[in-house]
Order: C-alpha cells, then sequence, then structure tokens
C-alpha cells in the first residue's frame, strides 16, 4: 500500500465521519447548547456556540480518524524492530496546514468580533460601552457585596431591592459594580456575566425574551460565602413589574431615605473603626 | 528484601498518619451546634445571642469580634451554628455590647423578613436605624431575613471589653421572629465591616465560622 | 580519588553543612525572624497591631530567615563566601555515586534532577490529595463535609500547589538530567544555581504547606487582590510560595538557557539541537521574562498587607485591575510554561517509537517559539468582562485566536512523524498518544473560550476549569508520565514493572476523561469555580465526576506501588538503551558516570536519523537528509 492509498483512505474516512457528524453536532446538540433563548444575548451566544461547534467538529473528528489510522495500520507487528521511511517533512502538506488552519481560525475571529460588536452578548462592557443596542434602556444598577447582590432602579426613586425582577421584552442596561472586592454577576438563562470591581462601572445590556426564573450566582471568588452568593431573578410582565417595584418603594422608602444619591460608581468608607 | 519492606510499610504509615491529622484537625474544625431553646406554644423556639467586640481568651483569637450563644442558663458558647425547628417562628434576641462601624451600605439599615416588618430596640418597635450607628447585623441572605444592630454609644460609662459579658453592662438589646420554612442549612452573616485590623473590615473574624458568620440549620 | 574510610562516630558525621544543620536553622531562623516582626510592629502601627497572632510582618521575616538559615545551613553561602575573602574560583563535584548525595547541596545537575523527581512527586501528590478531598466536599450540593473557609482553602491549595510545582515539573527533574547529555556537556552552566533553585522550590513548598497552621487562604491560586489583602495571616504564606517558586523558576530557566546557548558541543548547531531542548529554549525565555512580573506583584501585595501601602485598594487609590492584568501578564505565559515541555517531550518520542525521523523539524521549532511569542500578546482573554475597555476585546479574541496556529504546528508535526511508521505501542508511547487526544480537547476548547461570546457563560465556570484540566493535566502530566517511563531506566539504571505500568496508563486515561468531559457540560450549565455549593439537578453529574476522580487518584497508587515496587524493593537491571534511541544520552553508559562524557563528543548530525532513506517516497518528499 504506498503513500497515495493511505492519503486517499484517510481522507475518505475524514470526509464521511465529518460529513455524519457535523450535521449530528449540529441538530442534536444544537438545540439544547446553553444559555438558552431567554434572552436575545443568550440566544446570540447559542448561534455562537453552535457555529463553533460545527467548525471544531469537523477537526476533532480529523485528528481522532488520522491518528485512529495510524494506530492501526502502521502498527508495528512482530518483536524486530523495523524501520519506517526516512521523511523529514513535506512542503506541500505544512503549506496547506499552515493555510487552512490560519484561514480557520482568522474566521473564528472574525465572526466572534461581528457577534460580540452586534449586542454585546451579554458581557460587560466596563464604563463605555461600544456595542450599545437600539432601544431606550431600562437602568438597573447591580451593586454586589460581601455576600449579596442588591438592586437599585435610579428611575424608580434610586429605590434599592433585595432581588431582581425585570419587564419582560425591555432592553436593560445594567450598572455592575462592587462595594468591597471583585465579585461578577452571573445571571445564567439571561446570558450575562460582568464582573463587579469597586469603583468601576461594567456596564451590560440584556433583553429578556420570555417570563421565567432565572439563577444568578457570583461567579469570581469574593471571600467565605462566596459559594453561597446565588439569587434568584425574575422576568416578568411590565405591569407585573410596575406594581412589584412599586411595592418595593414604599416597602422600602425607610432605606432609601438613608441611601446615597444613586451614582454609577460608589466609594463607601473602608473602615471607620482602627485597631 | 523484607528490611525494605518494613521500610516502606513505615514510610506509608507515618503518610498515612500525616495525613489523617491534616484532614481532621485543621480540615473539618467546625464549632460546636448550638439549639435554640424550644419555646411554647408549639412549633416555637428562642434563640438568645450576643455580639462582643473580643471574644476572650477562652477562644483561639482573643481580640476578634464575635457572636456568642447564651444557654437558658446564662452560660456563654462560643458558636456561631444554630438549629432551630422547620415551619416555625423563631424568636431571636441579641444583646449587643460592641460599639457602632457604620453600614457599608446604607440599605442594609432597614429591617427586613421580620415577622411585623419591625423589631424591638431596647424595647421599641423599629423599622430601620442610623446607617452610622450600625455595629452588626444578622442576616440570613437565604431566608430574606436583615436586621441592623445598633451599637453601644463611644462614651458609655460601663462598655464591656470582652466576653462573657453581663447585661449589667452597657448594651442595645435586639429582638426579632422570624418565620422557619422547610428544611436546610442557610448561611448567616453580619454585614458591617466591623473586622478590626483587616482592610475593609471584612478579614479575619468577617470570613469566619465561629465570629461573625455561621449557619442556622432548620431541622 | 577515593580515601581509605576511617569510620567516624555518627554524631561526628552529623555535622555539617547538611539537611539536618539546614532544617535546624530553618526553624531557629523562623522564631527569630517571628521575634524580630512582633518588635518592628508595636503599637506605633495601630491598623496591624492585633496582638492575636496576625503580625504580617512577623510571618513574613520569619520564613525569610527561616528560609535564609535553610539555605545557609545546606552550604549555599560558602561559595559566595570564599570567593568575597578571595579563594580561587573551583567546581568540585562528589566522586561517589552515594545516596547521601541525593539529601544536600550537590552540584551534579544529575543528581538535582532526580532531586526534582522526587521533591516535585511529593508535592504533587499533596495536591492530588487536595483534589480528592474537593472532590468528596462536591459529593453534594451543600456543605456536607468540610466549612466554607477550610473548602476555600483546599481549592486554593490544590491550584497553588499544582501550579507553583508543576512549572518546574518537566525542566525541573527532566531538563535539568537531559540537557547536557543531549548537547554534550559535562555540567550545566551555573552548578550551584541550579542546586539553589531545587532547595528554594522545597523551602517554598513547605512555606505553602503551613499555611494551615496560620488559618489558610482563601483566594484560590490567583490570589486576586483586594480580596487577598482581607485575608488571615495564611495569606503571607502563598504571597511567599508564590514569590519563592519565580525566583526559582528565572533562575532555573536563565541557567538552562546559558548551558543551551554556550555549552553545545561542537558540531551541534542549532538545527541538529533536539527537539525537546527547543521546547527548553521556548520555556526558559517565558520564565526569565514572565516571573519577574509576577514577583513584583506579589511584593506590592505584600506592601499592602504589611506597609499599608494601597496598589490594590481602589478606595484607598489603588485599582484591583492592575493586581488582575499584572498577574495575568504572568499567568498567561505560565500556563505556556506548563504546556511547551509536554510538546517537547511528546516530539522527541514519537521517532523513538515509530522508527522514523522527527517530521517537520522547523515547523516544529516555529510553533514553539510562535506560542512563546504570542503568549505575551493574549493575557486580557482571562478578564474579558471585568469591565476591561470593551475595544481592546476583538484584539485579544484574535490574540488569542491566532496562538492555536502554532499550536497546531505540533500537532501537524506528531501527526507527519507517525505517518508511514512502525508504531509500537510501549508505555511512554501510549501517554504520548493520549498527550495528543487530551491536548486536542484542550486546545479546542480554548476554541470556545476565547470567543468572547461564548466566553460570557462559560467564564468562570466549571468549563473553564476543564478546559486547563484537559491542557495542564492532560497535556503536562501525561507527558510527564511518559518522560518517566522513558528516562527513568536511563536514570536509575532500573526497569519499571510494565504490567503495572499499563494498568496505571489505562486507569489514570480512562477515568482522566470520564472525570473532566464531564466538566464542561457542568460549566454550560452554570456551576461556577470555587462555590462550595451548587443547583440541586447537578447532581448526579457532580457524583458521577467524584466518583471516577477517586479511581483517578487510585491509579496514582497503581503507579506509586510501581515506583516502589520496581526502584525499591525489586531493582531489577534495565538494558542501557531499551528504546533503541539515536539520542545522545542514551549512548551513554548506564549510570551515568559523573562527569557524563569521557569525552566531548562531535555531533555530526541531529537524534533523528531513524527510517531506511531506501523505502521509496512519495514525490514532492524532501530527501532523507535533514531539510525540512
Amino acid at each position: 500500500m504506498d503513500q497515495h492509498n493511505h492519503l486517499r483512505r484517510v481522507g475518505l474516512l475524514w470526509l464521511l465521519a465529518s460529513a455524519v457528524a457535523t450535521p449530528l453536532v449540529i441538530v442534536l446538540v444544537g438545540p439544547i447548547v446553553p444559555p438558552g433563548s431567554g434572552s436575545v444575548e443568550a440566544s446570540g451566544q447559542v448561534t455562537d456556540n453552535t457555529v463553533l461547534l460545527g467548525m471544531v467538529t469537523p477537526v476533532i473528528v480529523g485528528i481522532m480518524v488520522y491518528f485512529t489510522y495510524a494506530m492501526i495500520v502502521f502498527r508495528a507487528a512482530g518483536d524486530a524492530v523495523l524501520e519506517g521511511p526516512a521523511v523529514r517533512g513535506h512542503r506541500g502538506a505544512q503549506f496547506w496546514w499552515i493555510v487552512l488552519t490560519s484561514a480557520t481560525v482568522l474566521f473564528l475571529a472574525a465572526f466572534g468580533s461581528w457577534r460580540l460588536l452586534q449586542d454585546g452578548s451579554g458581557g460587560g462592557q466596563g464604563p463605555s460601552p461600544i456595542a450599545v443596542p437600539a432601544g431606550k434602556p431600562l437602568e438597573v444598577q447591580v451593586i454586589a457585596q460581601q455576600w449579596q447582590f442588591t438592586y437599585r432602579y435610579p428611575a424608580y426613586g434610586g429605590v434599592e431591592t433585595a432581588h431582581l425582577e425585570l419587564p419582560d421584552n425591555q432592553l436593560v442596561e445594567l450598572h455592575v459594580t462592587s462595594l468591597d472586592v471583585t465579585h461578577s454577576f452571573w445571571a445564567y438563562q439571561l446570558g450575562v456575566k460582568a464582573d463587579a470591581n469597586p469603583g468601576v462601572d461594567n456596564v451590560v445590556y440584556v433583553t429578556p425574551t420570555r417570563l421565567q426564573s432565572f439563577d444568578i450566582r457570583c461567579s469570581e471568588l469574593c471571600g467565605l460565602f462566596h459559594g453561597y452568593m446565588f439569587d434568584t431573578g425574575e422576568v416578568v410582565t411590565p405591569s407585573a413589574f410596575d406594581s412589584w417595584i412599586a411595592k418595593q418603594r414604599v416597602l422600602f422608602a425607610p432605606a432609601t431615605r438613608v441611601l446615597p444619591p444613586y451614582a454609577t460608581t460608589y466609594s463607601p468608607d473602608p473602615q471607620r473603626r482602627a485597631g | 528484601m523484607a528490611k525494605k519492606l518494613i521500610g516502606v510499610a513505615v514510610a506509608i504509615a507515618v503518610v498515612g498518619a500525616v495525613i489523617a491529622l491534616y484532614v481532621t484537625d485543621y480540615l473539618l474544625a467546625y464549632p460546636k451546634t448550638f439549639a435554640a431553646a424550644a419555646a411554647t406554644p408549639q412549633r416555637t423556639a428562642n434563640l438568645t445571642l450576643a455580639s462582643v467586640p473580643a471574644a476572650g481568651t477562652i477562644t483561639p483569637h482573643p481580640t476578634w469580634v464575635s457572636y456568642f450563644a447564651i444557654d437558658g442558663h446564662g452560660r456563654w458558647h462560643h458558636t456561631t451554628i444554630y438549629t432551630v425547628p422547620a415551619n416555625a417562628l423563631v424568636h431571636v434576641t441579641i444583646y449587643n455590647f460592641d460599639g457602632a462601624s457604620g453600614l457599608r451600605n446604607p440599605f442594609i439599615a432597614q429591617a427586613q423578613g421580620v415577622v411585623g416588618s419591625k423589631f424591638q430596640l431596647n424595647g421599641k418597635p423599629t423599622l430601620a436605624i442610623n446607617p452610622d450607628d450600625a455595629s452588626h447585623v444578622f442576616a440570613i441572605a437565604q431566608l430574606g431575613v436583615s436586621v441592623p444592630i445598633p451599637g453601644v454609644a463611644d462614651n458609655a460609662k460601663n462598655p464591656c471589653s470582652e466576653a462573657p459579658c453581663s447585661l449589667s453592662q452597657d448594651h442595645q438589646t435586639i429582638s426579632f421572629t422570624f418565620r422557619t420554612g422547610k428544611r436546610g442549612s442557610y448561611r448567616w452573616q453580619c454585614l458591617v465591616p466591623c473586622a478590626a485590623g483587616f482592610i475593609l473590615g471584612f478579614g479575619g473574624p468577617m470570613a469566619a465560622i465561629g465570629y461573625m458568620d455561621g449557619f442556622v440549620r432548620v431541622v | 580519588m577515593s580515601t581509605v574510610a576511617i569510620a567516624r562516630p555518627l554524631w561526628r558525621r552529623l555535622i555539617g553543612f547538611n539537611l539536618l544543620t539546614a532544617t535546624a536553622l530553618g526553624v531557629g531562623g523562623f522564631f527569630l525572624g517571628w521575634f524580630i516582626g512582633d518588635h518592628i510592629q508595636g503599637s506605633s502601627i495601630s491598623y496591624y497591631s492585633d496582638s492575636a497572632g496576625q503580625n504580617d510582618l512577623a510571618l513574613l521575616l520569619g520564613y525569610g530567615l527561616g528560609i535564609a538559615g535553610f539555605l545557609i545551613g545546606l552550604g549555599f553561602a560558602n561559595y559566595p563566601l570564599s570567593r568575597m575573602l578571595g579563594r580561587p574560583a573551583s567546581l568540585v563535584e562528589k566522586d561517589d555515586q552515594s545516596l547521601q548525595r541525593y539529601f544536600g547541596l550537590c552540584t551534579d545537575h544529575k543528581v538535582i534532577g532526580m532531586q526534582y523527581l522526587v521533591g516535585i512527586g511529593v508535592f504533587f501528590f499533596i495536591g492530588g490529595l487536595n483534589a480528592m478531598l474537593i472532590r468528596t466536599e462536591l459529593l453534594q450540593p451543600s456543605p456536607n463535609v468540610f466549612p466554607p473557609d477550610q473548602y476555600l482553602t483546599l481549592v486554593g491549595m490544590h491550584g497553588t500547589m499544582m501550579m507553583g510545582m508543576m512549572t518546574s515539573g518537566i525542566l525541573g527533574p527532566f531538563a535539568n538530567y537531559l540537557v547536557p547529555l543531549m548537547i554534550g556537556s559535562r555540567r550545566m552552566a551555573f552548578p550551584r544555581i541550579e542546586a539553589l533553585t531545587f532547595w528554594l522550590l522545597m523551602a517554598a513548598g513547605v512555606v505553602l504547606t503551613t499555611t494551615i497552621f496560620f488559618g489558610g487562604f482563601q483566594t484560590g491560586w490567583t490570589g486576586y487582590d483586594p480580596l487577598s489583602d482581607q485575608g488571615q495571616i495564611g495569606m503571607d504564606s502563598y504571597l511567599l510560595f508564590f514569590a519563592l517558586v519565580g525566583i526559582s523558576m528565572m533562575l532555573l530557566g536563565l541557567n538552562l538557557l546559558a548551558t543551551i546557548i554556550t555549552m553545545r558541543a561542537p558540531g551541534l548547531t542549532w538545527s541538529r539541537l533536539p527537539i525537546f531542548c527547543w521546547s527548553v529554549v521556548a520555556t526558559t525565555l517565558l520564565m526569565v521574562l514572565a516571573a519577574p512580573v509576577l514577583i513584583a506583584t506579589l511584593l506590592m501585595a505584600a506592601m499592602d498587607r504589611t506597609a499599608q501601602t494601597a496598589f490594590f485598594i481602589q478606595s484607598a487609590g489603588g485599582s484591583s485591575y492592575l493586581f488582575e492584568n499584572l498577574f495575568w501578564v504572568f499567568g498567561h505565559p505560565e500556563v505556556y510554561v506548563l504546556a511547551l515541555p509536554g510538546f517537547g517531550i511528546v516530539l522527541e518520542l514519537l521517532p523513538v517509537f515509530v522508527r522514523k525521523p522527527l517530521w517537520g523539524y522547523r515547523v516544529g521549532i516555529a510553533g514553539m517559539l510562535g506560542v512563546t511569542l504570542m503568549s505575551f500578546f493574549v493575557w486580557q482573554h482571562h478578564i474579558f468582562f471585568s469591565g476591561i475597555n470593551a475595544d481592546l476585546r476583538p484584539f485579544y479574541m484574535l490574540s488569542t485566536e491566532i496562538i492555536s496556529i502554532p499550536t497546531g504546528f505540533i500537532f501537524l508535526c506528531a501527526m507527519g512523524t507517525i505517518w508511514r511508521g512502525r508504531m509500537r505501542f510501549s508505555v511512554p508511547m501510549l501517554f504520548c498518544l493520549a498527550w495528543v487526544f487530551n491536548f486536542l480537547i484542550g486546545g479546542v476548547s480554548g476554541v470556545f473560550l476565547s470567543d468572547v461570546p461564548s466566553d460570557v457563560t462559560t467564564h468562570g465556570s466549571f468549563f473553564s476549569m476543564a478546559h486547563f484540566h484537559y491542557t495542564i493535566m492532560g497535556g503536562l502530566i501525561f507527558s510527564f508520565f511518559a518522560a518517566i517511563y522513558y528516562w527513568v531506566p536511563k536514570m536509575t539504571g532500573l526497569r519499571f514493572n510494565e504490567r503495572l505500568a499499563k494498568i496505571h496508563f489505562w486507569m489514570m486515561f480512562i477515568f482522566f476523561n470520564l472525570t473532566f468531559m464531564p466538566l464542561f457540560v457542568l460549566g454550560f450549565l452554570g456551576m461556577p469555580r470555587r462555590a462550595v455549593t451548587y443547583a440541586a439537578h447537578l447532581q448526579a453529574l457532580n457524583d458521577w465526576v467524584s466518583t471516577c476522580a477517586f479511581v483517578l487518584g487510585i491509579s496514582m497508587l497503581v503507579f506509586l506501588t510501581n515506583t516502589v515496587w520496581s526502584l525499591i524493593l525489586r531493582r531489577e537491571a534495565a538494558e542501557a538503551n531499551p528504546w533503541r534511541s539515536k539520542s545522545l544520552e542514551w549512548q551513554l553508559p548506564t549510570p551515568v558516570p559523573v562527569y557524563n562524557f569521557e569525552r566531548i563528543p562531535v555531533v555530526t548530525e541531529d537524534p533523528y536519523g531513524y527510517g531506511m532513506p531506501s523505502i521509496p517516497v512519495a514525490a514532492g518528499a524532501a530527501p532523507a537528509s535533514g531539510t525540512a
């Protein structure tokens, strides 16, 4: 069996396996790819992940087919230690490998950047976001502290609440900040993750697309109870949201009176008592 | 060969002993659990706690602020892990002997999650305190409970400097009731940066089970 | 030259510059340093005067003087002092091949290599034990065994121990032992510094394990400030450990680089250098350039904790971003320090076991050096969502995607090497093939993580944990074991038991994948890292992972059993060149003589002269005389 037959066989096996595996992966895994369709940004991530899966499957299949073939066909039989051909390289193979791998990763970088710049993909963009979705946003501040999240609604008198509720189908502009150490606000079903750094306003956009409960977890180690820093948020109808926020304003009126005015960052005193 | 075998066996035994010591002595060091006292009527319990500016020499960290649990005989226990009954009303009384540090987030100045929305501050029903007066907080986030605890005045005549304290010394008395639901283990913490000597006031006792953090075990 | 041995009484033999003296001086130095620290920080600095043992300066000075005492006790100060007193330069190796050389300061690079192997092995097992305990805790969604602060210390100890120790995991044992042999040299460029790097690393390991006496640390291996500023004094153990590891890395890298550049045998041109040595060059460049950043960062963090500076405290004018960026400027090259030696080992071993020359030698070198260069330009992919300037993210996404191109060259070389070879599945070869599979999965998952939209869900989750365990454990550790099974017969002259070795391999490979593959799913399902609780519906998957992890741990015990059985108890002699390798180190007798080569060889070709040129090769392939 000479060189070209081996190559042809491996190539055919690879094509066949990819042709089977790639659609299977896209069709079977695509629909269940996290984080789901709870928001526009989450759906965008699902698209990205599906594309990545589709591009990555032939690569994995290719390497696996190649090595499996080699391990079976090029296995040395018997005890005698025989030598293989003294080939040290092949310009053509090297050239095409470099070209194909470069093209693949450059495409992925371009595709990822394009998707990222559309709506920020639910990731924190810092104080000056560059991917701003169209529409009038509802501003909500997420205040991370050791070890819980609280939320402020500047459009509703700057009321601070212990739970997060958002109206459905409304663009939300989350401002994530911290009062002490570094935390990270991760709303899983909404596909939102933004680190909370003290003195920093980390802006992230999200548009929830259906009524749901979503898990909020801190995803940056922040001390003893980091593992307990979780909560459940709600996406509700706009009218339910209006009545909820009105109730919160009444309930937390005493607290609102002593809160500092709404700002995108806060600098509370480190500690007033020394020694 | 036999000598080598013995040598290997001894080495394994020594390593095993070191591992066992590491696991049991350091890793499993939990404070003891303190049971809230059952009360009448049925499905209520009383929990009496105290917070002090220094835990005293009976503890490994004598200068750390700490909570203590007080049993029916007035004895002080250095633990922050409490058991309370499920689907019950728990009456909590906290004697605070410590001075004020101030809240980092003034939102916590308002009590949340307590029966009747208010807590009793030295007998007076109170909804919120001045954030600068806060000395400690008792908050069970998973149950939505959060009660601010004001501090003893700076010019108090007879303050207590370290545990155990007596009720004749200057203190604030806070009491409130919260409702428990199903079984589980819920963490509770203080939210005032009261750990003196640690940056941001949140290290040391504020990040240690047995001092300013603990668990409420609903059984 | 040996003298007639006169039996000296035991107590006289114990006095001298040895490990016993070093330990005694180390302990003494610790208490002296603590005493000094306690008296410097009195009530004049009220912020940190907590007399309940929270004096950071006391602990740092204690450790510092303890390590100084330890090194002096071993004899490291002797030569510098003698030079300062005007005595001539000299280098004397101990002529005997006694066991005692391994327990003190020895300048024979082969002894240091073996010391590294055992020393790193010990700390690898400690780190592994911590991992088993972590998985025990994660059997249940809410804490069941360990309190949250101890759990965080466990997590931190596991990560820190592994990252600190395994950066020298290949270069320490194998590069130190083999590089002089592979390049035809009798010694390393700086033998005493080489010994220093080992003992510094051991001292650092002791510093880290003693953190449990000072309350542990709860920041994980990344030690993010400002959280690390809040920690108890156990945090200082972490800071000092990593600083010492950084110093050890720098010196190790410098030494190896100088050796390879200056001490190659005549005829050993750069194009004839074994690919393993090239991977050492690529790795040492990273070590020498990145470790100083770490040391400076940790010094700043230590100053924040002791001298009330505010480099990283935002409320006092500092920035938590500064720490994150500085740390990852080191941290990213660090992970390539972990990956590159694995590349070198796999490409070095494959030709031996398929009996063909290394395919694409120049491409492989380009790949390694490309990785080295690019690894300085990708670090912000660790902090995509920290609130960094959003304009930067497409750049870092691009640079991270680009770094996978040179990484792919390694796969190209591996694939070309095995093509039409005569493959023999000896145990080292099995580990190399497993490396290919594991690093493929690890690398591909890195493509997901580098895609910013996809990273929104997977950053800081178990997905990224699975990625780096696949690349570091699946890559580095598997190649570490390949190197052990391959070279230990030369280093010790003893054979491993083949059957136990194969059991170890299969258990490790199968259960490694069964443990870490589901972690990708867990990450995608929303489980964050370092959290002691998780959502209840993830318990079944976590229990599966923990069970498989325990079996993976048992596979390590199989390896230990093999080691004890083969190297201590049974001690069956190995042939001088069991793998029929053409590399220079295998042409030496076993045990390798103290001065390596009787005569420095003159090298005329690279070590990949396998293969039969008369086998017809396809048109387009380069001829067999070394061009690629």
